[in-house]
């Protein structure tokens, strides 16, 4: 499997198997593989609006492996206050570097940078479409701990219809055949369109309110913000914000096993008393960001290339 | 006798059976505007659907991914290439794998609607109809298609 040169847009430009070979990659990289793989190479970081954990993750990502960041952290920027289009952004700094990364409040912008762009593109998220590596790590978390990712049960709660990190990994899941369980009040339900799309390619799904009506023990929780910032309408935010709270006694009654994921950032919606328990992954769930995304950087830059499970680097 | 308001073309291309009134969206979706003689008819009378738009097209054959094109605006159409006066080839429109520069996104926040570039859609399902943004990845029913 080649991702030399390849733009890293949408969780539905992947297949089941291109999915397992990053995360497989990753694994190897966690271990230690492909050290200073990325010596010489130039990343830009191209953040048009704000960001912590992805920004900062690429950016170790790419200096755990030897290579060099340039690039912005706001749209407070020159070319782009001086009314620069994203076309004319991407291909000039695109002979500046070997990958760019790149997240921006417009939603396709990402797609549009990888049509113009002379090198590797990786969308850390465009407005509420996609945001793959964000799903790649997810899905590393979880087979880190579950092997057999068709063999699982997985819910999701909180803000279904806005989420674009419950929208990727869904279909993501959907991909193994996972059991799904999507819960959250019906003005946030996942869109009607998305559900088709998941049941096309193989996983049951239900769809609840209560978190009280699950009838079966899910092996993993994933818990998300409900996000301000995606309502028109403040008083429908009102109604839903604060809907679901996760507690010690609460992951009693789902099941002592239950694994809690998290995007991150979170606001309420996970009690920090939560937070030592073994249940709790979503600390771990983050720091994976930095071998998910070496792994990436890695493949579509090149410097990472595996033959039939051999390595070179 | 059938007569026709339009006369007939000896070499060309004959689009038929267009709904009533999109005669002139076709022929801008097709890129003829000031490419050569153009015949219209507008509102002609027809048995299958009632009322129906003609345009035939002098010396210039079609192809069929330039057809394809109007397929969500005249889904029934026929076209018929005539060379030396006579009817050589016959066909139907059918889907194309995408439509480009041809749909308005109608998601505001979508790039196609902030830079000055080329829509572009791709067929989600064939039946019913269900086109997605290759941008945002939104879907649009056919119902909700607004032609740019």
């Amino acid at each position: 499997m080649d991702f030399k040169g390849r733009s890293i847009i949408s969780i539905r430009d992947m297949q089941k198997q291109d999915l397992l070979f990053i995360s497989e990659t990753a694994s190897r990289v966690k271990q230690g593989s492909f050290r200073d793989c990325l010596q010489g190479r130039v990343l830009s970081t191209l953040f048009f609006e704000p960001s912590t954990r992805t920004r900062l993750s690429f950016e170790s990502a790419m200096r755990y492996m030897g290579g060099d960041v340039v690039g912005f952290a706001t749209a407070d920027v020159s070319s782009v206050k001086k009314g620069e289009s994203l076309a004319d952004t991407i291909k000039t700094v695109s002979g500046y570097c070997d990958v760019i990364v790149i997240r921006h409040p417009v939603e396709g912008a990402a797609r549009l940078a990888s049509e113009v762009a002379d090198v590797p593109v990786i969308n850390a998220g465009d407005g509420a479409n996609q945001h793959p590596t964000q799903t790649f790590l997810d899905l590393f978390t979880m087979r880190e701990l579950f092997s057999d990712l068709s063999g699982i049960k997985v819910g999701f709660v909180g803000d279904l219809k806005y989420g674009r990190t419950v929208h990727s990994l869904s279909y993501a899941l959907s991909l193994f055949q996972t059991s799904l369980w999507f819960i959250s009040p019906e003005i946030l339900r996942t869109p009607d369109d998305l559900v088709d799309e998941i049941k096309e390619n193989g996983s049951r799904i239900r769809e609840l309110e209560e978190l009280e009506d699950i009838k079966e023990k899910l092996d993993v929780l994933y818990v998300t913000r409900i996000q301000k910032e995606r309502f028109g309408d403040m008083q429908e935010y009102e109604k839903v914000a604060g809907y679901y709270r996760i507690t010690e006694d609460v992951i009693q009654t789902l099941g002592s096993n239950i694994k809690i994921m998290h995007p991150l950032p979170r606001v309420d919606e996970i009690a920090p008393s939560v937070d030592s328990l073994d249940n709790a992954i979503y600390f771990r769930q983050a720091h994976n960001g930095i071998p998910v995304r070496q792994a990436v950087l890695g493949l579509v830059t090149g410097s990472i290339q595996q033959k039939n499970g051999g390595e070179s680097t | 006798m059938k007569t026709y308001k339009v006369y007939s073309i000896s070499d060309g291309t004959v689009i038929d059976h267009i709904p009533s009134t999109r005669a002139l969206k076709v022929i801008e979706i097709l890129g003829l505007e000031n490419k050569g003689i153009l015949t219209i008819g507008i509102g002609f009378s027809s048995q299958k659907f009632g009322k129906k738009d003609i345009i035939k097209i002098e010396h210039k054959y079609l192809m069929k991914d330039e057809t394809d094109k109007i397929s969500l605006i005249a889904p029934q159409a026929t076209i018929n290439i005539i060379r030396e006066g006579k009817l050589v080839e016959k066909r139907k429109i059918e889907l194309p794998d995408e439509y480009r520069g041809i749909v308005r996104c109608p998601n505001p926040n979508c790039i196609t609607n902030r830079e000055d570039i080329e829509t572009c859609f791709t067929i989600r399902t064939k039946d019913p109809l269900v086109l997605r943004c290759r941008y945002c990845e939104r879907i649009l029913k056919s119902g909700d298609v607004e032609i740019i």
